[in-house]
Formats: C-alpha cells, sequence, structure tokens
C-alpha cells in the first residue's frame, strides 16, 4: 500500500517535470545537439554557446560528454550520439535522454573533436550552466566543486554568477570558490588574495583549515601572505577546538539524557522506594518492543500515518511496563519488602525470565524500529552538527523528568508517595495504605522505564539484552547522584554522561567508560550516600 | 553431645571433606583403572564436568563465606575468580613456548598477531609454576583488600556494596576486552598444550586436576569451617546480623570484614585457576555481572550460611544447568530466573534448611510417638 502510492506520487513528479522540461527544455536542445556534430569547429562552438544561452541544465550531461570525447556522429543518419567502447563494439546512447540506441561498430561512428579554446568554451559553459541553473541546489553544488577543484577558467562565470546570485548561502559560497580560485592562480594580485584569504578565513572548515596550513608553509609564497595564512589558521584552529568541546559537551548532554531516562524510573522504585529492581532494564526493554509491536500495526494497517506511531507507542509502552511491573509487585516484591538483597536477588530471576519470554516471542535477533520523518536528519548550528533523533530524546527526557517531578510534587498520588518514603509507618498510622502506594510507585517506576524504552528503540538496537546494557549504569547514576532524590539523578546522569563524553576524545571510549565507574567506586567512599543524601537520624541494623 | 574437634569443628563438618576425598581417589581410578563398559568407569569428559562443578563449588563457598557469615551480598566474585583464572591461564600460555600457531618462543599467539615485539612487564615470572601459583592468590587477595579497605572503611553497606562490587567486575570486564590490555582480548588465553609438563589433554592430567580440585574444595572447606566456628567467626556472625550492635559493643567491625572478605577473594581465585585448565579457555566473559549474580544464587539454593549448602547449591545448580541446556536449552534462563524467585520466596534457607526443617519435624515426630505408644505395648 505504502509502495504504491510512492509509486504513485513518484509518477505524477515524472509527469510534471517531464511537462515543464520536456517541450521546452529537450525539445529546444536537440538541434543544439545535432548542431554539435556538424559543421566542424566552428560549428561545434556556436552549438555549445548556444547551449550556455538557452541556459538548460539539460546540457550540461552532453557537454561532458563532448568534453571526455565520448560524443560521436552516428554515419548515415548524422545525428549525435554518447559512444563508449563496449568489447569489439561501441555502445551507443542518446546524450540528452541517455535511452541505450544498441551497438555499433567503430567504424559507423565519429568522434567530435575538440581543441584548446573549444575545451575553455565547453568548460565555461558548463560552469556557467550549473553555477547559473535555476535550482539554488545546483549552483550550490556547482560552487562547491568550484571551490574543490580550483580551477582559474571558471573565474569568470563565477564572478558573473555573483553578480546575478540573491540566494544568501549560495553567494557565500560562491564568494569562497572564488577566494579559493584566486588563492591558487599564479596572477592573482597579492592584495586580492590576501582578501581571500580572510574570506575563507570566515568559512573555516577543515578543508580551509588544510588549504590554509599548505599556503603557511609553503617556500615559495610571499611572506606577507604566509604571515596572514598562519593567522587566519591559529584562528581557525581556536574556533574548532571550541567547537569541539561544545560539540562534545553536546554529546556528554545526550548520553546524560539516555541515562536519565534509563535511570529515572529506578530513582523512583530504589529512590523512593528503597527497593532494588534488577529486572527495571527489561522494563525499558518491554517499552522498545512495545514500540516495535506499535510500528508493526501501524506499518500493517495504517502506513501514511507512521510519523504518528511514536507518539501512540507512548502511552503503550508505558502501560505495558507499568502493568508487568505492577504484576512483579504483586506476586514477588510485595513479599520481600525490607529484604533488599532477597530482592534484588528475586528481581534479578524475574528479568532472566523476561529476557528469555521475549527472546522466545520476538526471536533472539535485533528488531527494526523505524524513526520519523520528524527525527531524522540533522541541523547545523554553528560548528556544531546536531541529529534530531538526538535532540528529541533529550527533549523528551528532560519532560519526563519534568513529568515527573509535578507528580511528586503537586499530585496527591505524589504527596502519598513522598510521605510513605520519609516515615512508612506514620503515614501507615494517619490511614495511608501503604501497600497501595508501594504497587502504584512501583508500577509509575515501571512506567516511566517503559517510556526510555520507547526513547532508547530509536537510538539502538531493540533486542532481549537492550535492558542489560543498561542497568548497571542506571544503578551507577541513581547511587551517585543519591537515593531519594530525583534531582540528585537527574545531576547524577548529566554529570556521568559529560565526563564519559569529554574523557572519549583522551582516553578512548572504553577507557573512558572504565574511568567513570572507577570514579564512582571512589566517589562512593567519599559519600557513601551519593551527591544529594537524604539527612536523618537513622541508624541502619 | 557432640563432639568437638580439636580445631573446636564439629564432627558434622567432616561429612563433606571425606567425601570430597573419596571422590578425589574414586574419580582417576575409574577414569584411569577400571575398563570401559564397566558400570562403575567414567569418561574423561565426565571427569572435567564434575571438575567444573567442584571449581564453581569452591567460589559458591568463598561466597558464602562472606554473604553467609558477614552479611556482605558481593555481586562481583566472578572477578576474584576470573583474576585467579587468567593468572593461571598466562602461565599455561607461556608453557605453549614455540608450539603456537606463529611458533614465537616467547610471544603468545596474540602478541604476535598484534605485532607486539616483546614481552609486557606483567607477564614476566609466570613461566614458573610456584610463581603463577602465588599470583593466583595474590592477585585477587590485594584486589579484594584495597577494595575492601576503602568500602569497609567508609561504611559502604548493603545493597551500595552490592552495586559497587557489580561496578567493579562491569569495569575489569571492559577492561580485559580491551587488546592493548595484553590478555588476549577478546578471545581471552586458550589453545594451552600443557601443565607442569603433562599434556593437558590426556586422561591422568585431566584425572589429576579432579583430584586436587576435590582436595582443594575440601581443605578450603575445612579452613572455612574453622573460620567461622573460631571467636573472629562469631564476631562476623554477629556482624551480619546486627553490625551498628557489634561496632558499639567495641570491635574493630572493618578488620573482621577485610579478613573475611580478603580470604574469600583468594578462594575465588584458587578456584579460577582450577576451573582454567580444565575448560581450557579463560575469556574476559568470566567477569560479566550476571555471572557474578548467577553464583550467589548457587549459594541462595543450597542454604546461605551453611558452607556445605554453598558446595551442594553449586553442584545442583550446575547439574540442572548442563541438563537443561542440551536438554531444553530455551528453557533455561525460565528455570534458572524462576530458581532466584522460588527459593528467596519459599526458601530462604535454602534446600539445606529444607532438609533440615523435614528432619527435625519427622525427629520431634518420633520422639512423640514412644509417649504414645506405651499403652499399645503389653
Amino acid at each position: 500500500m505504502n509502495s504504491l502510492i510512492r509509486l504513485l506520487a513518484g509518477l505524477c513528479l515524472l509527469l510534471a517535470a517531464q511537462g515543464a522540461a520536456g517541450p521546452a527544455g529537450a525539445a529546444d536542445l536537440a538541434p543544439l545537439v545535432r548542431m554539435l556534430g556538424a559543421g566542424g569547429f566552428d560549428g561545434t562552438e556556436r552549438a555549445v554557446a548556444g547551449m550556455a544561452e538557452a541556459g538548460e541544465p539539460a546540457a550540461v550531461p552532453v557537454l561532458e560528454a563532448l568534453l571526455a570525447g565520448d560524443l560521436h556522429v552516428r554515419k548515415p543518419e548524422g545525428d549525435v550520439v554518447v559512444a563508449r567502447r563496449q568489447g569489439a563494439e561501441m555502445a551507443l546512447t542518446d546524450p540528452l535522454s541517455g535511452a541505450s540506441l544498441g551497438t555499433a561498430a567503430p567504424a559507423v561512428v565519429d568522434k567530435i573533436r575538440i581543441n584548446n579554446s573549444l575545451r575553455r568554451s565547453i568548460r565555461a559553459a558548463i560552469g556557467s550552466l550549473t553555477l547559473m541553473s535555476p535550482d539554488p541546489r545546483i549552483r550550490l553544488n556547482a560552487a562547491h566543486a568550484v571551490f574543490k577543484s580550483r580551477d582559474a577558467a571558471a573565474l569568470e562565470t563565477l564572478d558573473t554568477a555573483l553578480g546575478r546570485e540573491t540566494d544568501a548561502s549560495v553567494k557565500q559560497a560562491m564568494a569562497e570558490a572564488r577566494a579559493s580560485v584566486i588563492l591558487a592562480s599564479a596572477s592573482a594580485p597579492e592584495e586580492q588574495k590576501l582578501a581571500a584569504i580572510d574570506t575563507l578565513g570566515e568559512r573555516g572548515d577543515r578543508e580551509v583549515l588544510s588549504l590554509l596550513t599548505g599556503l603557511s608553509r609553503d617556500a615559495a609564497a610571499p611572506a606577507a601572505l604566509k604571515q596572514r595564512a598562519a593567522s587566519v589558521v591559529t584562528d581557525i584552529e581556536q574556533r574548532m577546538l571550541f567547537w569541539d568541546a561544545l560539540q562534545n559537551l553536546w554529546y556528554g548532554l545526550s548520553l546524560g539524557s539516555v541515562l536519565l531516562l534509563a535511570a529515572i524510573g529506578l530513582a523512583v522504585t530504589f529512590g523512593v522506594m528503597g527497593v532494588i529492581n534488577m529486572a527495571h532494564g527489561e522494563m525499558v526493554m518491554l517499552g522498545a518492543y512495545s514500540t516495535f509491536v506499535v510500528q508493526e500495526v501501524f506499518r500493517a494497517y495504517a502506513p501514511q500515518a507512521f510519523d504518528l506511531s511514536l507518539l501512540v507507542a507512548l502511552p503503550v509502552a508505558f502501560a505495558v511496563a507499568a502493568g508487568v511491573g505492577l504484576a512483579i509487585e504483586w506476586t514477588v516484591i510485595r513479599k520481600l519488602y525490607g529484604r533488599p538483597l532477597e530482592t534484588l536477588l528475586a528481581t534479578w530471576g524475574i528479568s532472566l525470565a523476561l529476557q528469555q519470554a521475549v527472546r522466545s516471542i520476538f526471536g533472539p535477533n535485533n528488531r527494526e524500529v523505524g524513526a520519523p520523518s520528524w527525527m531524522s536528519g540533522a541541523f547545523e548550528l554553528g560548528g556544531l552538527s546536531i541529529t534530531y533523533g538526538r535532540l528529541w530524546i533529550v527533549v523528551f527526557s528532560l519532560a519526563v523528568f519534568a513529568l515527573l517531578v509535578v507528580a511528586l510534587r503537586r499530585t496527591w498520588f505524589g504527596l502519598t508517595i513522598r510521605a510513605v518514603t520519609q516515615n512508612r509507618p506514620m503515614a501507615a498510622a494517619m490511614g495511608m495504605r501503604t501497600p497501595r502506594v508501594d504497587a502504584m510507585a512501583f508500577a509509575l517506576g515501571s512506567g516511566v522505564a517503559g517510556l526510555a524504552g520507547v526513547a532508547l528503540s530509536q537510538i539502538d538496537n531493540v533486542s532481549p539484552n537492550l535492558g542489560q546494557a543498561y542497568i548497571i549504569d542506571s544503578f551507577m547514576v541513581v547511587v551517585f547522584g543519591g537515593v531519594g532524590n530525583i534531582w540528585g539523578t537527574l545531576v547524577g546522569a548529566l554529570a556521568l554522561g559529560t565526563v564519559n563524553k569529554l574523557l572519549e576524545p583522551y582516553a578512548g571510549a572504553v577507557l573512558g567508560k572504565i574511568f567513570v565507574l572507577v570514579l564512582i567506586i571512589l566517589f562512593i567512599q567519599r559519600r557513601p550516600r551519593g551527591l544529594f543524601a537524604l539527612r536523618g537520624r537513622a541508624v541502619e541494623a | 553431645m557432640r563432639m568437638v574437634l580439636p580445631g573446636g569443628l564439629d564432627r558434622s563438618k567432616l561429612v563433606l571433606p571425606i567425601l570430597l576425598l573419596a571422590a578425589a581417589v574414586y574419580v582417576p581410578v575409574a577414569v584411569l583403572l577400571i575398563p570401559e563398559g564397566s558400570p562403575f568407569a567414567l569418561s574423561v569428559h565426565s571427569a572435567g564436568l564434575f571438575g567444573k562443578y567442584l571449581c564453581y563449588a569452591l567460589l559458591a563457598l568463598a561466597l558464602d563465606l562472606v554473604w553467609g557469615y558477614c552479611g556482605i551480598l558481593s555481586l562481583g566474585h566472578g572477578a576474584f575468580f576470573a583474576l585467579g583464572g587468567y593468572a593461571m591461564g598466562m602461565y599455561l600460555m607461556r608453557q605453549i613456548g614455540p608450539r603456537g600457531v606463529y611458533g614465537h618462543p616467547v610471544l603468545p599467539d596474540f602478541m604476535v598477531f598484534l605485532n607486539w615485539q616483546e614481552l609486557p612487564w606483567y607477564w614476566y615470572g609466570f613461566n614458573h609454576f610456584p610463581f603463577a601459583a602465588l599470583m593466583v592468590l595474590l592477585v585477587p587477595g590485594l584486589l579484594a583488600f584495597a577494595f575492601g579497605w576503602f568500602a569497609f572503611r567508609s561504611r559502604v553497606t548493603g545493597v551500595y556494596l552490592s552495586i559497587i562490587t557489580q561496578a567493579l567486575t562491569f569495569a575489569l570486564l571492559l577492561a580485559f576486552f580491551r587488546n592493548d590490555m595484553g590478555f588476549g582480548g577478546n578471545n581471552g588465553l586458550t589453545d594451552f598444550k600443557e601443565i607442569l609438563g603433562f599434556e593437558l589433554q590426556a586422561p591422568g592430567t585431566r584425572a589429576a586436576l579432579f583430584a586436587a580440585t576435590a582436595l582443594a574444595l575440601a581443605l578450603c572447606y575445612l579452613l572455612a569451617a574453622w573460620v567461622v566456628s573460631s571467636k573472629a567467626g562469631k564476631v562476623m556472625t554477629a556482624l551480619r546480623d546486627a553490625e551498628s550492635r557489634v561496632r558499639f559493643l567495641g570491635y574493630d567491625v572493618e578488620r573482621y570484614k577485610l579478613f573475611a572478605w580478603t580470604l574469600s577473594a583468594m578462594m575465588a581465585g584458587l578456584a579460577g585457576a582450577l576451573y582454567v585448565p580444565q575448560v581450557g579457555i579463560i575469556n574476559p566473559g568470566e567477569f560479566a555481572p550476571a555471572a557474578s549474580i548467577e553464583a550467589v544464587i548457587w549459594v541462595a539454593v543450597g542454604g546461605r550460611g551453611t558452607l556445605t549448602g554453598a558446595v551442594i547449591g553449586a553442584v545442583m545448580v550446575n547439574f540442572g544447568k548442563s541438563w537443561f541446556t542440551s536438554a531444553m536449552p530455551e528453557f533455561w534462563l525460565f528455570a534458572l530466573g524462576g530458581l532466584f524467585v522460588l527459593v528467596t520466596l519459599y526458601l530462604p534457607r535454602g534446600v539445606l534448611g529444607l532438609v533440615s526443617d523435614l528432619w527435625s519435624r519427622a525427629e520431634s515426630h518420633r520422639r512423640r510417638r514412644p509417649d504414645d505408644v506405651p499403652q499399645a505395648s503389653p
């Protein structure tokens, strides 16, 4: 169904393109193409000029073929074809449409010859056709191509194009291309070259860096030029260092928000209730598999609404994980309150069984969870490259955190949870049904883990082992941040994520992680109750 | 009246060591002397399998010493086990000599493969068995001592301690996965040829390894039993049940914990060292937190705080694992998971506790009956 729609849309596009370019473009070009093969160098020259004047980008491949020496005249008909050697025969194609015209003996076709002056005008024609194409994307690509090729022949066209350009970003690219051409040309005056260095310095990416570094070390270059280039290089390097640091910070924030998502449910069950739920990771995994199932349903029944699948998956994942959590609380954890180590073992057993159950139902392999269109792609922010997927996860985790804070601070339900956390016997004496509060809190924590699963399904493999990868990190975050304090979890997650990512460039991913683990082990020695410990007068045992 | 042995040991504590000694004698005989086909004969393979179970039993024993008697639930004992295993693996690796795939006289294959030019300093000495044997005990012991010194002194207890032991083994897991560490990375150490000059694959060597494991387990069991029944052992039990109270009574709680913890880590290291030549490989997988948690359930199944229970539990669960993973592999994790839940919920004292409950019930029943019966007798 989905593919059918795509096919139809594609066909419509194709028809529209034909309607626009067909009669006006290809038909206009056809006589010019025929002219390329007639009248010797002069005829070809006139045809090339005509193509440049027509301003029709469809002519670009024809001109490129001409430049490469692939354009031939087929003898009896006198029409122009692209002919390339294929064994003993020549394979013929139509230069405009690219359609195959079969094969022919080499003797049947005559190569269209070109000389140096013709070559120049062909290049200029190609350059102007692409640089002046009505499509700004093609113009941008052409400018980038000139920037890379640094071809002096393009300078004239570039200047004309610059004069006409209206799109600011394309104009910028053209100015940079011009600067790079001037810098490369031997004849340009020194002031122009100095200005060119400044223009390039503003662009300040790796390509410019290597270009200018080369210039600053070039023994033949004039001293003033070298000096300017060297100073711009230091500028660029400093700027890059700054953006790199910022980029790492962003990665750290992004990792921190993932940790926050994974740990925040644990902060409720472990932090608030004191229950060590080793099956927490499996709640995350269940959330991810719920996403998978929801997406399968969407794929089967409503592929056009696929972008909404994640939004639908959120409540489903919450409900599934909360339901399973409630069942676990009722059957196992309820009987083990006050025995934290036994709870740890029992929930570990549950996590093994849940993993195997999911493996039996969905198979041991990774399941593919698709990304909706609003989560794919990336954008640039200064020197930062930010993917929408990561951005949404940061936003989502902060939103979940805010919701949880509101739920705990501002609702009756949250009030009862906090009361039971602070003083269980007193809360019970005031008439609260503590077993029910426990059950609801556990369901809440598990449900939040399910929400985390929806987000993690976007960045991680959805496999039965998904939860295992996060359980240790989650515990680290909660313990580091301080038990019984979800603000501590926020700080802990962001701090650990950032430290991890900031260490990575120096120590490597694995060593960085080991370092963080050791750091946490040492940290717990200093503050056995975490960063933000609840103060109390209770003495254990 | 119970008979008390010189070391203050209960005579019932001798049952298991005697059984182990009998096994240490019987298994080599059954493997080497009794002809195949006889019902008493044993294949080399099953001797190796039982040897593996006994290594696990030794690990469980070590765990029971700290969990059952000091209340320290370690979720990272696999780290000490694996470190002992790696120390032995390094010795076995050096014994390969020039018989490796690349035929380098000194460097193990993986180092040649990684283009290393010379042996890293921490591999020196491992070609001598006594040095390797010392390291088997020293490396886990020192790590445990350092870890315990900091952790117990800062009064990290309960769940927090469990979680940082898990972090410890997880950090080691990541570290040993790295090729640059010089321990074979992902693949670990394997392709061993001989130990102390004996062919590792030979039935005689396998039988001897089994006997050595059984002997080591018996000795460690006696040592652990002696420790827990000593005065220090009483303090340990007390601090398990009420740590603050023991502290207020003036005992230096940290010292007792540190002693038991270090001893336990060394036993775990020994278990690992005996394990490696019998299974023929040691890789970072042994550091996995899941493996350490699995060891905890062996103790829980057998009965925590009994020593005997740990040995029984380890053998039982691993026997079950072997059976399950060959008969119906997809149900093993259900069975293991169910075991965790059922044992913690319904068998808090393990199989041994169940048996002794049934025993004492039967006993009291029997004792009551003679009082009822007299009227019936003439």
